[in-house]
């Protein structure tokens, strides 16, 4: 183990800076009366503490840069280098969003591209960049759906569906648009069942939220009759992007007849998780939602571009974010999907198919157990430790820690919440054979350790940082900001 | 195969493992009517070499000019160490820290962007960031309704002084919920809010009063006067604040009495860049009493099994992969990577830097206020202290301006004729530290030859 690293406040010291970063002083007036009265306390440190401190801190992260990270529903692929170095041009980084549009035409070429790309991929009618990440672009999304039946007066719509295995952000999404939550079950095989959504579908519903291939891992097979079912009781089907990754190429959700989707361009299509964002999640719309689409979108008129807003979109939801949403992330994605074209879209989905079914067949060879066996995998995949866990005591957690002290990250663990001591493993198409070798002997590697000294995987992570932390703690007695020892 | 390394071989044996004959046999469950074969609307495939020089020559041709606009966007100088550093693959290619003990960086730097941002705010406590500025506003009024023990009105009061598109992104992202906005003017001399408006809603059920600081026009609100009526009459404070200026002003944690209740803004002047609008990174903070009603991302700490001080997420019961339905908020991933790079910014300035910093946009923008208004035909619209902006009234309409100032390689400023057309030909100009008196007389020589007019100099 590293020795612990203190907070940057623990490193300063009164009078020392960074002080080549400081502009020269001047003195501005302001009345005494709107001054700030507290001193600042910011660290005081030296730039070459500072940057040894965040480089230490960055060693005591795992990252894809440096691990297998074959976290489920998240698309953990590499993140190619050349993507930032582009978004990084001076140019793209120096401009202001408010800046005359003329100034701006190269930017909003890329952008308008990435949306007529996107377009094509999903198989939608328009597509609407600015939502920042999943969560707002399926706000985004559930709001056109109340928007659109508003519109037609049709509001006792007041009514989301969602399946058991959905992404939490799929309910607090419809809590969040003012909409009641109807949840349904999947069947054993993991499908949607067909009676329940009979069940819940009623003149109140708005719609229904899907991800297909499901997080359950598997490809929704009724998903034709989902479609003519929820459309012929009034309302509207939302694709949920997290898995895409998964069908890239090989079936649009535009002709699965959804009416929206957004797409975690973090996900499919390679922009850096960056610890915790940013994302962007670009809404995509059929013909019917066009009109309510998220301002501002890109437009090309005569060869030029300019941004629509509410004047050009009045039935628009309106705007989401200050500017244009994450161009940065936007322009990241433009490249990724230049590099890749047509083909190299399809062979996404191929690869990351590959990988996961090959995946799945190893853990299988080696004594794990398939949550839905007989069920294709998609690009993810769940395997169940519940019989690990009542004949070992060692449970889906133990797994996920040991694994880190064999230089993995752990998998998704305990999503979707229906399938118990589950592992949702997604390894895509950026990986080696031999990695995934490597990862399914750790874990034949962690089942023999179960089996003969459960206690040992109960204690891990041994070899990182820190081990298993007190959460009931850090909630109870909450320390959630550094104060300066009292004067 | 960009990005995918199979091999032949490897596809053979990996197939032969699985049980199949061809990739495509995977794809045996999606119904054939719904696959598509080719994406005829998708671009051939380019190297990294062919897209670089096509990247080069789009970003070539929009060029770099003198900006003066900040209207929620600012230029600063961004210290070498942040991107280089925020960029290692340990940070870029991380997620979540949903696994604590392989996260421990990224932890301890979202616990070191609290302590910073509840510092500056002068607060109690900080989310690990929410989207931008916009975003973290409207999560501030569906807060304040939650946090709001007795108001069931869901009625916020908004100075049209808060940036128009805040004030339309809250608007969009907090109508589903009932939540009514009701927007308060201005005073036309000081171009701050008008406490005779709040004289209509006083004795009413308020749930929050939102305080801009500095406001949208740059100018210095009586926030001490806006928080003593807020909280007198029964509602939350909300501070929608630039954090730059808190180095300088009051925080809203030392506003009236008592302080606010959450502010909010967003942390995009901390080491990130204008980058053509994003991505930002908003910031909220707020009283103890109201974490529990936090959205986001929080991160504490606490100790491992060992005894060692550790970090990790905490206060999960409020999120949506724990709460579904009645989460906080639907947001989950927010934007760890500029919080990272706002984290550095900050421990590289130092309270020192920061005041400077503060001090030198204070300075610049009234040395381009005076040359500008120097000119003739343009005068200051609005009395009054102001931050790093200001807004300057013309003869003349402003976009056919702002267009010849591009051509001359200056980004003039920010027509506010849509947004306030009482102002008239009102333009919204600003200087930060990284402005410097030659650019600010070149700005000056410029518009005074577009206005026929020379400068002063």
């Amino acid at each position: 183990m590293k020795k612990p690293e203190p907070l940057i406040f623990e490193l300063s010291q009164p009078g020392r800076g960074a002080t080549a970063q400081h502009p020269p002083g001047v003195t501005a007036e302001l009345p005494q009366r709107l001054r700030r009265r507290s001193r600042l306390p910011l660290p005081e440190v030296s730039e070459l503490q500072a940057v040894r401190h965040y480089t230490r801190l960055s060693q005591m992260n795992f990252g894809i840069d440096t691990q297998f990270y074959p976290l489920g529903s998240c698309t953990m692929k590499y993140n190619p280098r050349i993507c930032n170095s582009l978004a990084l041009l001076p140019e793209f980084l120096g401009r202001h969003p408010l800046a005359p549009a003329s100034t701006g035409q190269g930017f909003m070429s890329c952008l308008f591209e990435l949306q007529e790309m996107l377009r094509q991929v999903t198989g939608m009618a328009a597509v609407s960049l600015t939502p920042m990440a999943g969560a707002q672009g399926e706000f985004a999304g559930v709001a056109m759906i109340r928007a659109y039946h508003r519109a037609r007066g049709d509001t006792a719509r007041n009514e989301i569906i969602v399946p058991d295995a959905a992404h939490g952000t799929n309910p607090a999404t419809a809590s969040m648009c003012g909409m009641k939550v109807r949840e349904i079950a999947s069947r054993p095989d993991g499908d949607v069942d067909l009676a329940a959504l009979d069940a819940a579908l009623s003149g109140a519903t708005a719609g229904i939220m899907l991800t297909n291939p499901s997080t359950l891992g598997v490809f929704e097979r009724n998903i034709v009759e989902i479609e003519r079912r929820v459309h012929a009781a009034g309302g509207l089907l939302y694709y949920d992007g997290a898995n895409l990754n998964a069908i890239l190429g090989k079936v649009r959700p535009g002709d699965m007849g959804f009416d929206v989707i957004h797409m975690n361009l973090h996900k499919t299509f390679s922009t850096p998780h960056g610890g915790g964002g940013p994302g962007s999640g670009a809404v995509g719309v059929g013909p019917r939602l066009a009109p309510y689409m998220p301002v501002p979108v890109v437009s090309k008129d005569d060869g030029r571009y300019r941004w629509l807003d509410e004047r050009d979109l009045p039935q628009s939801i309106g705007r989401l974010s200050g500017f244009m949403g994450n161009s940065g992330v936007l322009l990241r994605a433009w490249v990724y999907m230049r590099i890749l074209g047509a083909e190299g879209m399809r062979r996404v989905a191929e690869y990351s198919t590959l990988n996961a079914n090959y995946l799945l067949a190893r853990l299988v060879e080696a004594g794990f157990d398939a949550a839905y066996p007989g069920r294709r995998a998609s690009h993810e995949f769940i395997i169940t430790l519940k019989r690990q866990a009542r004949e070992t005591g060692a449970n889906a957690m133990d797994f996920a820690k040991r694994l880190l002290d064999h230089g993995y990250h752990a998998p998704t663990t305990y999503f979707p919440l229906l399938v118990p001591e589950c592992l949702l493993i997604e390894p895509t198409e950026t990986e080696t054979r031999e990695e995934l070798d490597g990862f399914v002997e750790a874990m034949a590697a962690i089942l023999r350790e179960a089996a003969a000294d459960a206690a040992t995987l109960k204690g891990a992570p041994y070899t990182l940082p820190v081990r298993r932390l007190d959460d009931v703690r850090a909630a109870r007695q909450l320390d959630v900001a550094w104060k300066p020892a009292a004067a | 195969m960009p990005y995918i390394p199979h091999t032949a071989a490897d596809v053979r044996a990996m197939l032969g493992r699985i049980g199949v004959e061809r990739i495509e046999d995977l794809f045996d469950e999606i119904p054939r009517a719904l696959r598509v074969d080719a994406l005829p609307g998708v671009p051939p495939a380019l190297s990294e070499m062919e897209v670089s020089r096509l990247a080069a020559e789009l970003a070539a041709r929009d060029g770099r000019r003198l900006n003066f606009i900040g209207a929620g966007a600012y230029e600063h100088h961004i210290p070498a160490p942040v991107w280089q550093l925020v960029t290692r693959g340990e940070i870029y290619s991380a997620y979540t820290p949903y696994q604590a003990e392989a996260s421990q960086g990224t932890l301890q730097i979202m616990y070191e962007y609290q302590s910073m941002i509840a510092a500056l705010t002068g607060m109690d406590v900080s989310n690990a960031s929410l989207y931008d500025g916009a975003s973290a506003l409207a999560e501030a009024c569906l807060m304040a309704v939650r946090a709001h023990r007795r108001s069931r009105s869901a009625r916020i009061l908004m100075p049209v002084t808060v940036n128009p598109a805040w004030r339309r992104a809250a608007r969009a992202i907090t109508e589903g919920q009932g939540i009514v906005i009701d927007e308060l003017p201005y005073d036309p001399a000081r171009g701050i809010t008008d406490p005779k408006a709040l004289e209509g809603h006083a004795g009413t059920d308020l749930t929050a009063l939102v305080v801009p600081q500095p406001n949208f026009f740059g100018q210095l609100e009586d926030a001490d006067a806006l928080t003593r009526w807020a909280h007198a009459n029964g509602a939350l404070v909300i501070g929608a604040v630039n954090p730059v200026a808190l180095a300088l002003i009051a925080p809203p944690g030392e506003w009236g009495e008592g302080g606010a209740d959450i502010a909010v803004g967003d942390a995009q002047p901390f080491g990130v860049p204008l980058s053509s609008g994003g991505p930002y990174v908003g910031f909220m903070a707020s009283r103890m009493e109201h974490v529990r009603q936090m959205p986001g991302r929080i991160a504490g700490r606490t100790v491992d099994a060992d005894g060692r001080t550790g970090y990790t997420l905490t206060l999960q019961a409020r999120e949506q992969h724990i709460r579904r339905g009645k989460a906080t908020s639907n947001i989950c991933t927010n934007q760890g990577l500029l919080m990272s790079a706002a984290t550095i910014h900050l421990a590289l300035l130092g309270p020192v830097g920061l005041e400077r910093v503060a001090d030198a946009c204070l300075a610049r923008t009234a040395e381009l206020v005076s040359a500008l208004t120097s000119i003739g035909a343009i005068r200051c619209a609005f009395a009054g202290p102001r931050f790093h902006e200001a807004v300057l009234l013309l003869d003349r309409p402003v976009a056919p301006l702002l267009e010849a100032l591009a051509s001359d390689g200056i980004v003039g400023g920010h027509d506010l004729s849509r947004d306030y057309p009482e102002l008239g030909h009102a333009l919204l100009v600003c200087a930060t530290e990284t402005r410097t008196a030659a650019d600010i007389e070149r700005y000056a020589v410029s518009l005074g030859r577009l206005l026929g007019r020379a400068a002063a100099a």
